[in-house]
């Protein structure tokens, strides 16, 4: 008897691409949420593959905070083109502009919470009933409880503490008028599984991944990159280091770490040895003990 | 690398989360940033030791309660195995969550209190997980510590929980250790306090324990998903069926039967990205290219002519009840089952099962929440089906509140 045996990537490729069907065919019209990060680089990679030789039946929607590395951006019109998808953009800085939220203040002032309402704008005007995200179930407490397909109602919320339950293959993708699903194929990848399936893909990915020289000064404990969205103020010290970043968000929170990894194979032996998780770098959900609970309940990602 | 997927289930405080994040923090899985952000708040609540718990127990309702309530899953790796543990609640009002868990599990840790023995909780989860076609029990029997480590007490739960699983037929292997999950006797490290044991310690035993695949490799079953035609000049007459392997094996060649319409043809190609593969097997997600062109849509199975499976309106099964609104008699439903959606109306409640004498009661008509029994359905449109004790995937279904979606039962075919 020939060993029908799948190994772990294996078996997360398989899934993720199960998900990524279920959710053509159960909604009439997702869309697949893009950071640029390496999460929703495998998730929309996932969908090439799901779909081939066909073109993906929806589009990438990228939220831009307007505060981007530079690298980030360059790589995602490239990217986007490779994958042969279309991309859809819905912006804070309009968001602001028309008023609909209105900027923090201070050193510590971010965009990251105000993408929640640019990102359910974006989905009410398109009328998304499915947005694909490239969460993991590994990266964070509050993320660790959710489905595969997670209802939200019609304000965008998530309600932690009534979830439909999950069984066997099968996803209930009922919904009301109004309300929508969020849809997470990568939930049983852990942070090692994204950097080794990239490594077998050989998916490209954005240079800010690995070492490079950058002016950072050490905030709360985080490394941050000086930027035109990012001033140090008076008491901190700028220094020039070798660093490279463990996931990619907005600018004005995203920690760098300082290394010397510069390919998969570095940067796979440091993943092995660290001894923080990625999001330790996140000023993001440094805010309170339930940080990510609460932006999620909101409509965060 | 291997993996392994398991669920922890036990009664409230019984130190389930405690075992795992031993399991993690012994095993080097836990973060520096996890366990500065779980002392600060062990600090917090006047916690005397730093409350492993807080570790899985990640909704605030959670924290300020003090206990789990819903599934979380976790993940960790050693050099031999990846783990997904699904960790799951012990309090009745969430059993739904014990079955969500058990569902995707190859093995099931059943948690006792060495205290207090085989109580009914324990009992409703080993029979859970014997419903729910998991092989393999750990049965932990925690808090030694607090019996002195004492082997006498160890044997006779043993001795109690084997009289009560001689009756789980689906259940093929058990393994008994005893452990003490605050102090770390037995999880990791072999306890020096309780020399009478031989055995392995838990995770040596998570990491050793054989696990032949549950997937039913015999039977070629696969519900179509989506089909793809990528109309561009490349691909002009492409016409693809996507879908997972949900048993067996298919390969170029192969005579396969199209259900229901019981149309027969050749697989012509299995495609991937990668380029065209020799054969596709369970859980393989791919797309299959046919000879002839028929018309075939999502919620159709391929299966191999000369194996095929049941096709049926009428179907036997056992249920169990999420919602916490019982059930009305002669409910109708929406049916989820591999690809298929379709109506469904209960012809029939046979009988409840009482899970601490595996007892049946009968002369029932209706279900609340948490209660398992035998029904006989009828569906709008025939289910392409298999027993599922022969195959979890063809073998198994969900049934919906067409008024609030919810999704209020389980059910595995007879």
């Amino acid at each position: 008897m020939p060993n029908y045996h799948l190994s772990n990537l294996d078996q997360l490729e398989a899934e993720a691409i199960f998900i990524l069907r279920e959710t053509a065919a159960q909604f009439e019209n997702p869309a697949l949420l893009f950071s640029g990060g390496k999460d929703s680089i495998v998730m929309a990679w996932l969908a090439r593959k799901a779909f081939w030789p066909a073109r993906m039946p929806f589009p990438l929607v990228h939220i831009d905070t307007g505060h981007n590395f530079e690298e980030t951006m360059t790589y995602r019109d490239e990217f986007v083109e490779l994958i042969r998808a279309s991309l859809v953009v819905g912006s804070v800085q309009e968001s602001i502009d028309q008023g609909r939220v209105v900027e923090e203040k201070g050193p510590n002032a971010s965009r990251n919470k105000l993408q929640t309402v640019t990102l359910l704008d974006t989905i009410e005007k398109n009328q998304y009933d499915a947005c694909l995200g490239g969460g993991r179930r590994d990266e964070e407490k509050a993320r660790a409880k959710e489905r595969f397909f997670s209802h939200r109602d019609d304000f965008g919320q998530w309600d932690p503490k009534n979830q439909r339950p999950e069984l066997w293959n099968l996803f209930n993708g009922r919904k009301n008028p109004g309300e929508h699903f969020r849809v997470f194929p990568l939930s049983n990848f852990t942070e090692m599984d994204i950097w080794m399936y990239i490594q077998r893909e050989n998916i490209p990915l954005p240079s800010i991944y690995f070492s490079h020289s950058r002016d950072v000064f050490e905030r709360n404990g985080s490394l941050l990159a000086v930027t035109e969205f990012l001033k140090p103020q008076d008491h901190e010290t700028v220094t020039q280091k070798i660093v490279r970043f463990r996931t990619i968000g907005d600018a004005t929170c995203t920690g760098a770490v300082e290394s010397t990894a510069s390919n998969l194979d570095e940067v796979i032996a440091e993943v092995a040895a660290a001894r923080q998780t990625e999001r330790g770098t996140r000023s993001d959900d440094k805010r309170s003990e339930t940080a990510m609970e609460d932006r999620k309940k909101e409509g965060y990602f | 690398m291997d993996l392994l997927r398991f669920t922890t289930a036990g009664s409230v405080d019984d130190g389930k989360s405690t075992l795992i994040g031993r399991l993690l923090y012994d095993s080097k899985s836990i973060f520096e940033d996890q366990l500065e952000a779980m002392e600060e708040s062990s600090r917090r609540r006047g916690d005397e030791n730093v409350n492993l718990a807080l570790l899985t127990d990640g909704l605030k309702a959670e924290r300020e309660q003090g206990i789990t309530i819903d599934v979380a899953y976790r993940y960790f790796a050693t050099p031999k195995r990846k783990f997904i543990i699904a960790d799951t609640p012990g309090h009745t009002q969430y059993t739904r969550n014990m079955v969500t868990g058990a569902s995707t599990a190859n093995l099931a840790i059943i948690l006792i209190d060495a205290r207090k023995g085989v109580i009914e909780q324990t009992k409703r989860h080993s029979f859970i997980a014997n419903l729910l076609r998991i092989q393999h029990l750990v049965v932990a029997v925690n808090k030694m510590d607090l019996v002195d480590y004492s082997e006498e007490v160890y044997q006779k739960i043993v001795q109690d929980f084997r009289n009560f699983a001689s009756r789980l037929d689906n259940i093929v292997e058990i393994t008994d250790i005893p452990i003490s999950a605050l102090n770390g006797d037995n999880v990791v490290d072999k306890s020096e306090n309780m020399p009478w044991y031989q055995g392995p310690t838990f995770l040596y035993h998570l990491e050793h324990v054989y696990v032949g695949g549950e997937e039913n490799h015999v039977d070629a079953r696969f519900p179509v998903q989506w089909v793809i035609r990528p109309m561009s000049d490349e691909w002009h007459d492409f016409r693809g069926y996507a879908g997972r392997v949900a048993g067996g094996v298919f390969k170029p060649g192969d005579e396969v039967t199209v259900l229901p319409s019981g149309f027969k043809t050749r697989v012509k190609a299995i495609h991937s990205p990668d380029g065209e593969k020799a054969e596709a097997f369970a859980p393989q997600s791919v797309c299959i290219t046919l000879t002839e062109e028929i018309d075939i849509s999502r919620g159709d199975t391929l299966v191999k002519t000369n194996n095929p499976p049941q096709v049926s309106q009428d179907i036997e099964a056992m249920i169990c009840w999420f919602s916490n609104k019982p059930m009305p008699p002669h409910a109708k439903f929406v049916l989820r089952h591999t690809t298929q959606e379709t109506k469904a109306i209960i012809q029939d409640v046979k009988y409840h099962v009482d899970i601490n004498t595996l007892h049946k009661i009968e002369g029932v008509d209706s279900f609340s929440m948490n209660d398992i029994g035998r029904i006989s359905l009828r569906t709008a449109t025939p289910l392409i089906h298999d027993s599922y004790r022969r195959n979890r995937i063809t073998g198994s279904f969900i049934l919906i509140d067409p008024g609030t979606n919810e999704t209020v039962a389980a059910g595995m075919i007879i």
